[in-house]
């Protein structure tokens, strides 16, 4: 069963330490003038961006066929582990919308680069914040809610090969909240998630991070994760 | 404190119309353009620079000075010319095609720019081969090649090997970046350096055509 999700601009605002975290700006790092360039982009963010998802729930088979793609995964990869684990999977794909991306393009042209860039950072972590609003609404759905984590796995990470947005979409279809797909596998707009909720209790989503492409993995939250014995 | 300080000043806090003034003001007390350009511009992006690989600053703060930079270079440009002062190298930059990813590419512009390079921006899902024509044409030292996705970089592989069968490897470097590309891969496909980020990215540039911008 398919399901859109809309949100406001304001349930989908990113927090100030992520948006920051993005620039590298370490808590109670940013300058006063940085600060007032994150006041901007937030403001932006409430005026423009359209927040807005498809989730449809898949069985562990139908999971397999998508997530086999085109063959081009790693060998072993965690989601092999995870899947045949889990209590429940969905796939989604969620968008902050076209109009942001126009904007940060304008301000790059317009000669206003750090609101450009700092713009960006907000539209990513926008994006990202999507696919928390949608694991913890599935959590919320659950009735043994404290007894689970909903975590999200994407196509283009821990092995999962980008061109497996390609079947992702296909079963998805995403394009009925204006979500599509290049041929190069990229999403647009720009600012876009997609993948698999995957609802498990904790100890199942945690694997060691001995993968070789964690190795270049930038996304260090998710090795944080991995390497986390706590529940 | 001298009119210069004050441009290099300026510039470090991101004001660029004061930049713009100042610069103005620099001119007509018959400072020499190429003085204005090293011992103000120049001197206060050499701080920037130098507080933010000290993390004492950040990315905003740095795009804050480039486009100060920007403000007194733009004024100053013209006058260098005139008086034959060599331009610095020539860039071309884009993400690669397929890749409609930007923001990575935009801040290696921006910070070549402000670093004093030409950049020739061809913006995103370039070809391979529009890379180097371009180049050839405009006489670019360096090409730079931005992806963000696994499937893209591939199109790296192609740029490179079009300098070389068109005879200009040595004379036209490749430097490459973005999230998923590494040193290794750079290496393997051959190219000349990799950028991790822009900052790096811009000392990799200097470093490929050995001088100071």
């Amino acid at each position: 069963m398919r399901e859109r999700v809309t949100w406001t601009p304001a349930e989908a605002a990113p927090s100030r330490e992520a948006v920051l975290a993005l620039q590298g700006i370490p808590p109670r790092g940013a300058s006063p003038r940085a600060e007032g360039l994150l006041d901007r982009a937030l403001a932006i963010h409430l005026e423009l961006a359209e927040p807005r998802a498809i989730v449809g729930a898949i069985t562990r088979g139908e999971f397999a066929e998508v997530y086999r793609g085109a063959g081009r995964n790693a060998p072993e990869t965690p989601l092999e582990c995870i899947v045949p684990r889990a209590d429940g999977l969905a796939l989604f794909a969620a968008t902050v919308g076209a109009p942001l991306t126009s904007r940060i393009r304008a301000l790059f042209a317009e000669n206003e680069p750090a609101l450009a860039a700092m713009l960006d950072s907000v539209a990513s972590a926008a994006a990202d914040r999507l696919a928390d609003l949608l694991a913890a609404r599935a959590l919320a759905e659950m009735a043994s809610g404290d007894r689970v984590r909903v975590l999200a796995y994407s196509p283009g990470y821990c092995g999962w090969h980008v061109s497996g947005q390609g079947a992702l979409f296909a079963a998805l279809r995403p394009e009925e909240i204006g979500v599509t797909l290049n041929a190069s596998f990229l999403m647009e707009p720009l600012k876009s998630v997609s993948g698999v909720l995957v609802t498990a209790a904790p100890e199942v989503h945690r694997f060691a991070p001995a993968f070789p492409f964690c190795a270049d993995c930038r996304d260090k939250p998710c090795r944080a994760r991995m390497a986390s014995r706590a529940a | 404190m001298g009119i210069l300080d004050e441009i290099a000043e300026s510039l470090e806090r991101g004001e660029d119309q004061e930049v713009g003034a100042l610069v103005r003001r620099a001119l007509d007390e018959r400072h020499a353009p190429l003085e204005v350009l090293n011992q103000g511009l120049v001197a206060g992006m050499d701080v920037v620079g130098e507080r933010f690989r000290a993390r004492e600053i950040f990315l905003p703060d740095v795009l804050m000075a480039a486009r100060a930079m920007y403000a007194g270079l733009d004024l100053l440009k013209p006058l260098l010319a005139r008086e034959g002062v060599p331009s610095a190298a020539r860039v071309v930059l884009g993400s690669v095609h397929g890749d409609l990813h930007d923001i990575g590419k935009n801040l290696v512009g921006i910070m070549l720019r402000g670093a004093g390079f030409d950049v020739i921006d061809l913006g995103n899902d370039v070809p391979a081969a529009r890379f180097v024509d371009i180049a050839v044409e405009r006489g670019a030292s360096v090409i730079g090649l931005s992806a963000l996705l696994t499937t893209t970089m591939p199109v790296m592989k192609d740029v490179v090997e079009l300098v070389r069968a068109r005879g200009l490897a040595g004379r036209v470097r490749v430097i490459v970046g973005g999230a998923p590309v590494s040193e290794a891969w750079a290496r393997e496909i051959g190219a000349d350096a990799h950028g991790y980020d822009a900052a790096n990215a811009v000392e990799r540039v200097r470093a490929l055509v050995g001088a100071r911008a």
